[in-house]
């Protein structure tokens, strides 16, 4: 590369490396809103850990849809007497009906925009 | 093989936090509690010394569980309205938009015409009134399913109990089980399902909703999956509920000789619509 | 030797940004059909395939068409396509893009496209078309661009590409028998289901992607200062004259089915097609004049003057591409869910929409076959 060039190269590249980490000085100067989570009240158990739910609640959703629409494996989880059925809309929400509290809290903190709520009704979303 | 893992993992890890799955509805389906209707219909075909032959269309004789129909044309023209009051259950049921023009139609059970219903059995004077029953028509679960077969990601599929289900979450939206189909059974989404008129209202045929099952998302096809989630709660499906105890419409595994509709196809003459094409329906018609 | 495509004169400069412009606006309507949904098209419940399908199926042919050029040059060692061998396989590459742009379009899930490979499903013929379509796309850029960069300098190809040009040539054949396989295994649809469709589909191919070729050799010979000769131009008419003899005779064999037999689902579609089925036959007349122009070019064709002379070469050229392309691109898709499973007739419209999707992939292919004749031109005429 001819070397009269390498004052341009050089801003060049400056500009590129400031707009390809422009994401990471944007998050750190913004405020960050960490978000809070609220467990339902009078409901004590889960069907799984709390840290296990955070980490994997897709898989586990994805795993029972596809057991119960492929496999017909419906059968319901019990755990302290209490039945939980293998769905989002019907199990989840039974305990979290809040998806403003429950889903959004920390999915738009995590900029992960799940389509669920393209079919799923929430509770009292019927309108 | 890695997602079997993986599942596994995770079936283990829940099961460890939420102790013994028990056995469910659709247990106690399997062992014959749950229909009101036909109490004969549950126990396993295969333990059966099947002497299925006859049995309408699947010639052969068949021990796979087959969820069938048989639809009496008939009791449905005894009962005016009766055929309409199923295809509103059905399609309140299931949260189906009516967007109110042909192009964008969606429909899991239809009324038609018999001259349109079966095509290709022609007569030479038809039976005084016969183009004016009520014919409802639906998927017919075919046994040997060209939808199936065409889809390139088993998005559609043949269940356990032989009914063809649509995974919406999975379907990628070429068409090529519309195409395949030679029934008209499929329907395609489209535009968003979940449109809502100006006042806020859903789209939905009859604005009838319901909140417990979902809808499905613009870009996947559907069609009438014979209720599964109905039936693993014991509960048959809402057509053949909303049919009463007319016996308009009998429902069951049509491969145990010993159910209600085994009994139905061998006492009277059926026809399954367009036969020729080979992909032996499942439901069946009494004119 | 991408470079050789960023240096050209301001008319190449001008159709590049033409071709861009057309794709823009293509761009913006896909936007709004991705936001929409497939509603934005005409197609409905019983015309569940349009003019995306219809184009992806006459493009395959195009792709395969590019094998009449492979054939003779490296099986029958016919050294006077030499020249215009890589403009065949050129064109193959960007058919195949069209291919995959078209299908893309038409899914109402584009974002799960890759559900095709995670759920792997043998007995779906699309699965196969994808592996075929792929695989042929791979073969020719790998081939056209290896042998094009010997010809740059000024070697003979390595001999490791001798078994994939080799395997280049059943592949072809394999694109489109696949794409017939789509159609004529389908037990409902009777103007589909019959086995000549793959000879059809083949026929109607070796004549409209070799057409099409002789075409922009034509325009590339005035525009780029490339000839690619008159023996090769003679030879690739012969092609053009017995593929298209091979497909009207074929045609003529469904007509005979349909309306000896009297099968009615024989004939219906045929009778929509060309006659119009109760009171609708908005195919009519491009379905007549498609079968009127390809046969007078066939005519055409026979005669060694018309060929020889190149503007009525073109002339006859151009009437049987455009022929081929309503029949294939517009009839063929469309008249086969016509009538519909329930014996009733609806009939399709493209919207402003599609026809602009459709356009800007057509944009982009050209754009493609443009920057890769560039190239291959500026190698070719180096010499
Ligand atoms: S009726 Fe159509 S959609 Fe239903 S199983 Fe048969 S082929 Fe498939
Ligand atoms: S539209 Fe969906 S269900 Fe139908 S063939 Fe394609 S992926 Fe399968």
């Amino acid at each position: 590369m001819p070397m009269y060039d390498r004052g341009k190269v050089l801003t060049g590249l400056a500009i590129f490396v400031i707009i390809m980490t422009f994401p990471v000085w944007y998050n750190l100067v913004r405020a960050q809103h960490v978000p809070k989570t609220e467990l339902p009240k009078d409901v004590k158990q889960c069907v799984g850990t709390v840290d296990y739910m955070r980490s994997s609640h897709m898989q586990v959703l994805d795993i029972w849809r596809n057991e119960v629409v492929r496999d017909e494996n419906r059968k319901v989880i019990e755990l302290g007497g209490k039945q939980y059925v293998k769905s989002l809309q019907l199990g989840c929400m039974a305990c979290h009906p809040d998806r403003k509290k429950f889903c959004d809290e920390c999915h738009t903190y995590a900029a992960v925009d799940p389509f669920c709520w393209d079919c799923h009704f929430q509770p009292k979303e019927t309108k | 093989m890695d997602v079997k893992r993986r599942k596994f993992l995770k079936i283990a890890g829940l099961s460890a936090v939420a102790g013994i799955t028990a056995p469910t509805a659709f247990n106690s389906l399997l062992n014959g509690a749950a229909f009101a209707s036909s109490t004969e219909h549950g126990a396993p075909p295969a333990a059966e010394g099947s002497h299925a032959t006859g049995h309408g269309g699947h010639e052969e004789e068949s021990n796979l569980f087959q969820y069938g129909m048989v639809i009496d044309i008939k009791k449905f023209a005894e009962h005016q309205g009766l055929a309409e009051k199923c295809v509103t259950a059905c399609h309140s049921e299931h949260n189906v938009p009516d967007f109110g023009n042909p192009k964008d139609e969606i429909k899991w059970i239809w009324v038609d015409d018999y001259e349109h219903g079966f095509t290709g059995y022609s007569q030479n004077k038809s039976m005084t009134g016969l183009n004016d029953l009520p014919v409802l028509l639906t998927c017919n679960h075919c046994a040997n399913p060209p939808c199936v077969r065409a889809c390139p990601t088993k998005a559609t599929f043949k269940n356990d109990h032989g009914v063809v289900v649509m995974d919406f979450h999975r379907c990628i939206g070429c068409r090529f089980c519309m195409a395949a189909c030679p029934y008209g059974a499929r329907s395609f989404n489209w535009r968003n399902p979940r449109e809502k008129y100006a006042n806020g209202n859903y789209k939905f045929y009859k604005n009838g909703i319901n909140p417990n099952y979902p809808t499905r998302m613009r870009g996947v096809v559907e069609k009438c999956n014979f209720c599964p989630e109905r039936l693993a709660v014991g509960k048959l499906p809402a057509c053949v509920e909303a049919t009463g105890n007319t016996k308009a419409m009998v429902f069951g595994n049509i491969n145990d000789p010993k159910s209600e509709i085994a009994q139905v196809l061998s006492a009277n003459f059926t026809i399954q619509r367009n036969p020729a094409a080979g992909t032996k329906p499942s439901v069946f018609y009494i004119i | 030797m991408l470079e050789k495509a960023l240096v050209g004169n301001n008319k190449y400069w001008a159709w590049i940004f033409f071709l861009l412009g057309v794709i823009s606006i293509g761009g913006l309507f896909y936007l709004y059909q991705f936001n929409y949904g497939l509603g934005a098209t005409g197609m409905s419940r019983d015309v569940s395939w349009g003019i995306y399908i219809a184009q992806f199926t006459f493009m395959v042919g195009v792709a395969a068409g590019g094998v009449m050029l492979v054939l003779p040059y490296y099986i029958h060692d016919f050294k006077e396509f030499g020249k215009i061998t890589i403009l065949g396989e050129f064109m193959a590459i960007a058919a195949v893009a069209m291919c995959i742009m078209f299908i893309t379009a038409d899914l109402g899930q584009p974002m799960r496209i890759m559900n095709v490979l995670l759920h792997p499903t043998p007995n779906s013929m699309l699965f196969w078309d994808m592996i075929v379509l792929n695989g042929y796309l791979f073969l020719n850029a790998i081939c056209g661009w290896v042998i094009l960069n010997a010809h740059n300098k000024g070697v003979h190809y390595p001999q490791w590409v001798k078994p994939l040009i080799y395997l280049s040539i059943p592949w072809a054949f394999s694109i489109h028998t696949v794409t017939a396989f789509l159609y004529c295994g389908l037990p409902g649809r009777h103007f589909w289901l019959t086995a000549i469709l793959a000879p059809r589909f083949l026929a109607s191919a070796f004549a409209a992607g070799p057409a099409l070729l002789v075409l922009i050799s034509m325009i590339l010979k005035r525009v780029a200062d490339f000839d690619a000769g008159e023996k090769a131009f003679q030879k690739l008419g012969t092609i053009i004259t017995y593929a298209a003899l091979a497909n009207f005779f074929f045609l003529g064999l469904e007509f005979f089915v349909a309306y000896y037999s009297r099968i009615p689902g024989h004939m219906h579609t045929l009778d929509y097609l060309f006659w119009g089925l109760e009171g609708h036959d908005n195919l009519v007349l491009p379905m007549r004049f498609s079968l009127t122009i390809g046969l007078i070019a066939t005519t055409m064709l026979l005669f060694p003057q018309i060929k020889k002379k190149e503007g009525t070469f073109a002339l006859a050229c151009g009437m049987l591409f455009l022929s081929l392309w309503i029949d294939k691109g517009v009839g063929m898709v469309l008249g086969g869910f016509v009538p519909n499973p329930l014996d009733r007739v609806t009939e399709y419209i493209p919207t402003v929409i599609e026809i602009g999707i459709s356009m800007a992939v057509w944009a982009t292919g050209a754009l493609i076959l443009t920057i890769l004749y560039k190239i291959a031109i500026t190698v070719e005429n180096k010499k």
